[in-house]
């Protein structure tokens, strides 16, 4: 299973959340994804059976981004947004994220830095939440996939945890 | 970011688990204790730490419930508990396939990107 190599996700303190994966692209075409709407909205999506009919983005510091997702099947709506507090393209971008109908007590603020080596790009995104019952709480969500992890996924654990 | 549907929340044992593995010593126990049970003095042994030392990250992690002890009054092996080891896997791979999904997506995304980009090289 190849795929499921490639991301990594990690707690690196108590109110963290980290996650890095390569992308075989330079970091321009990286940053463009995550920041011009006409990209973004076509992977972004979640599970399947999402889509997103709202991405506005404000693409500059105290500028302002909008995401709505809808989900096909009952037209179910979902929306977050926040602000842009630190712009470096192509390497380094800071925003804040707050759900309309959170499941988690208040702000979060997420940080992508982006590494381009050999035509490759490493993408590191870090969510930091207010508190760890908040970090804890966007990682119990998981719960409800019902996903079955066998025990033998231990080791691999152990060793993505570092 | 995750836009899911979010209503059950778990018990309240992974804050503690969370805490205790955050700990590299910890991790260490833990990979050794998978491969079966052991007594303090052996798993004392891989690290350049004291017994006492050893004992006080086995104490955190029996608190988490992530290990527990034997009967044997001498040896007192300790041993792998599952159960919360194995829920907090679960969320960290439900959350790892959600944005799994995403990033196949925007490989795509990249590989079209790239492909405008080479045409517009060549012209």
């Amino acid at each position: 299973m190849k795929a499921t190599s490639t991301l990594q996700v990690t707690t690196p303190s108590e109110r963290e959340i980290a996650m890095t994966r390569v992308f075989q692209a330079p970091r321009t075409l990286v940053f463009d994804a995550h920041t011009k709407p006409e990209l973004v909205k076509r992977w972004l999506l979640g599970p399947d059976g999402w889509s997103m009919p709202v991405c506005e983005i404000d693409l500059r510091v105290g500028g302002a981004y909008r995401y709505v997702w809808r989900r096909e099947k009952d037209g179910s709506e979902m929306g977050m947004g926040g602000v842009y507090r630190e712009i470096a393209a192509p390497e380094r971008l800071v925003n804040t994220e707050r759900f309309d109908e959170s499941w988690y007590p208040g702000e979060a603020l997420d940080m992508i830095v982006l590494v381009e080596w050999g035509g490759k790009t490493t993408l590191t995104q870090t969510v930091l939440y207010e508190s760890r019952d908040a970090r804890d709480a966007v990682l119990k969500s998981g719960m409800e996939s019902g996903v079955t992890a066998s025990y033998d996924r231990l080791a691999d654990l152990l060793s993505t945890l570092d | 970011m995750q836009p899911l549907a979010h209503r059950h929340i778990g018990p309240g044992r992974l804050d503690a688990t969370f805490a205790a593995l955050a700990d590299p010593t910890r991790r260490a126990i833990l990979a050794r204790l998978a491969s079966g049970q052991a007594s303090v003095t052996q798993l004392a042994e891989p690290f350049a730490m004291s017994q006492p030392a050893i004992s006080k990250h086995l104490k955190v992690l029996e608190r988490a419930g992530l290990i527990s002890h034997g009967r044997d009054a001498q040896r007192r092996p300790r041993r792998l508990e599952a159960k919360p080891l194995a829920d907090a896997t679960k969320w960290l791979e439900r959350y790892r396939r959600f944005w799994e999904a995403n990033y196949q997506r925007l490989d795509t995304v990249l590989e079209e990107l790239k492909a405008v980009q080479r045409k517009g090289d060549r012209r």
